[in-house]
């Protein structure tokens, strides 16, 4: 309880893992649907980061770069996905879009 | 214990203290600045020359009724103002106001990103003050202003990416150091980056001519058209702590921080009685007349307009500075 | 003890928040609860001497992705509630469920493989030991030196890769968001 280990911190990651996929699985907003997988690369991150410190190595903060950019580029093409699906729409509920044409 | 907790909390209550009571004393002194400009004498009543206005102010925000709109969100309606004025305030903790330790809270290697990515919280104020309102006017100017703050940070932190080229540091006490050696103030190195910062900066603190979130005339206020009492005086006090920011920023990047004037040159050693804190502050308020100098002066853009001078001419101008900074770099 | 009390109080306020992300009814409360996430992830990174990835944490997530979340949320304005239309073959409960056989099976793995590791202490390959910053003693002094040495050197095709990425990103948005082009 009071020695934290990395499994501490992988232990966390995975709840928080767990926590967006549930965001993912049980919301219908498509925007929280969005953040929901924000949270899980954080998850990731978390993950990464705790295992570079514990093993002295950078490769794992040098990943977390990586998906820190790739989760900029998830983001403004998925929000222009939504923008644009809400122009033809007025929608953002996931339930609604189920259709690949109207 | 003293030297771990003690020190540093006593420095910050007086660092927050100082930039509070500077902030009071920078909002009269726009005021008479802006009068002297249009041939007005500003506030003269309270007090010999009206410098006890700076007192009276605050009271009287602080007294005013402090009103929440009823379909106003009412949580976010209260973090808005205190989201955009934390941010103003936790800059000053890496800032240096001399050479030695016992000048700033703490040198971190990151220095400049820490600024960086501070200030950059600041926008949520704005965009929730607007939106929790529950009103038109302010959602527009909500919109705008967070438009034009992200795309004005992208020119900024280019530039500064190219002012780091030359140093090799984010520290901000070695970007100083680094200018002590060069003998040289980086605004002579870097002329342009100090230029884009400057817009850069005018822009991010929302001060004209790039004041659209707040334009009186269009907006009735922009976005804390609704906001009245203490938590309006946030939104003010969040201005203009970020003005003395910007300032900050310029002068340590470009103007050499507590550094006296060519600081190489032996015949003007003499200028080293001055104590390093009093060049810094001095500096800073220089910089802070100058932001009161543009407001008095120039119009305020329109809003096609200030978009494009940022993504067309700002962005673009800064990617050109950061290559002729690395050829440079390289070459000599 | 100092560090355990600072993992703890992370860890609590980090999941409740990202239980707070997914359980808000107001896409905007949602946002900010994500926002307060991202910055106690930084802390956290902090505490595990990633200073340089905790400054990016903060300007590139919480400055930058999150409002643009917070920009389409209020773009998006909606009229009605998102939620009202549930499709009738949707099983949430099912998801909740899985989500959590999925957890336990992680715990499951992590407590199983640290216990028969017997604390075999793993050695790091050290990218950071062969970096001209190697004077630095850990990776704790000089986080940023050594870890832009590694990104441009050993990572130099995956960095431009994801130069490329960002690019195709944001043509990608442009075209998707305007109306016409």
């Amino acid at each position: 309880m009071l020695e934290i280990t990395p499994l501490h911190y992988s232990l966390l990651s995975a709840a928080l893992f767990m926590i967006g996929v549930i965001g993912v699985l049980v919301r219908r907003n498509v925007i929280i649907i969005f953040m929901s997988i924000e949270l899980i690369l954080n998850a990731v991150n978390i993950n990464l980061i705790a295992l570079s410190d514990q093993l002295q190595d950078l490769a794992g903060q040098v990943f977390v770069v990586f998906v820190i950019a790739v989760a900029a580029a998830e983001a403004a093409v998925g929000l222009g996905i939504i923008i644009a699906f809400y122009r033809n729409k007025e929608t953002v509920n996931i339930d609604e879009i189920q259709i690949m044409r109207w | 214990m003293l030297e771990t907790i003690v020190v540093p909390l006593a420095k910050i209550v007086v660092l927050l203290n100082a930039v509070l009571v500077a902030v009071t004393f920078l909002v009269l002194m726009e005021r008479k600045v802006i009068a002297w400009a249009q041939s007005r004498l500003g506030p003269m009543r309270v007090g010999p020359y009206g410098i006890l206005q700076a007192i009276a102010d605050p009271i009287k925000l602080i007294l005013k009724e402090d009103i929440t709109p009823r379909k106003a969100d009412k949580y976010v309606f209260t973090l808005a103002p205190i989201m955009s004025l934390v941010p103003a305030l936790v800059v000053f903790a890496v800032v240096p106001f001399g050479p030695d330790p016992f000048y700033y809270l703490s040198d971190i290697n990151v220095g400049l990103l820490f600024i960086i990515s501070v200030t950059s919280i600041g926008v949520y104020g704005i965009i929730l003050g607007g939106w929790a309102s529950n009103s038109k006017y302010p959602l527009l100017a909500s919109l705008r202003a967070s438009a034009q703050l992200i795309s004005y940070e992208i020119a900024v932190t280019m530039t500064l990416v190219s002012v780091i080229l030359t140093t090799g540091t984010l520290s901000l006490v070695g970007i100083v150091e680094a200018q002590r050696e060069g003998g040289l103030w980086f605004a002579f190195v870097q002329p342009v980056a100090l230029m884009l910062v400057f817009i850069g900066g005018l822009a991010e603190t929302n001060r004209a001519p790039f004041d659209l979130p707040e334009a009186e005339t269009e907006l009735t206020g922009g976005f804390h058209t609704e906001y009245s009492g203490m938590r309006f005086s946030l939104f003010f006090l969040a201005e203009y702590a970020n003005m003395i920011v910007i300032s900050a920023i310029v002068v340590i990047m470009f103007f050499g921080g507590w550094l006296q004037p060519f600081p190489n040159v032996p015949a003007l050693a003499f200028l080293g009685f001055v104590p390093p804190w009093i060049w810094f502050i001095g500096k800073i308020f220089l910089f802070l007349y100058v932001f009161i100098w543009i407001r008095a002066t120039l119009p305020r853009y329109r809003y096609d307009q200030l978009m494009a001078l940022g993504w067309k001419v700002l962005i673009p101008v800064a990617i050109g500075n950061l290559v002729v900074t690395g050829i440079l770099k390289v070459a000599l | 003890m100092a560090e355990a009390i600072v993992f703890w109080t992370l860890a609590v306020l980090i999941l409740g928040l990202g239980i707070a992300v997914i359980s808000a009814r107001s896409a905007v409360h949602s946002v900010l609860f994500l926002v307060v996430n991202f910055l106690l992830v930084a802390v956290l990174y902090v505490t595990l001497n990633a200073e340089f990835v905790a400054v990016i944490q903060v300007l590139v997530y919480a400055g930058g992705i999150v409002v643009l979340y917070l920009f389409v949320v209020m773009l998006v304005n909606l009229k009605k509630a998102p939620e009202r239309y549930a499709d009738p073959r949707r099983v949430p409960w099912t998801g909740t469920l899985l989500a959590g056989a999925v957890l336990a099976e992680v715990i499951a793995i992590g407590v199983y493989s640290t216990v028969s590791s017997d604390g075999a202490a793993a050695t790091g390959g050290g990218l950071g030991a062969d970096t001209p910053f190697s004077d630095c003693g850990s990776l704790v002094s000089c986080n940023t030196e050594q870890l832009g040495w590694v990104l441009y050197t050993s990572y130099l095709i995956p960095f431009e890769l994801a130069s490329m990425l960002l690019l195709v990103a944001m043509i990608g948005a442009i075209v998707l968001a305007k109306r016409h082009l």
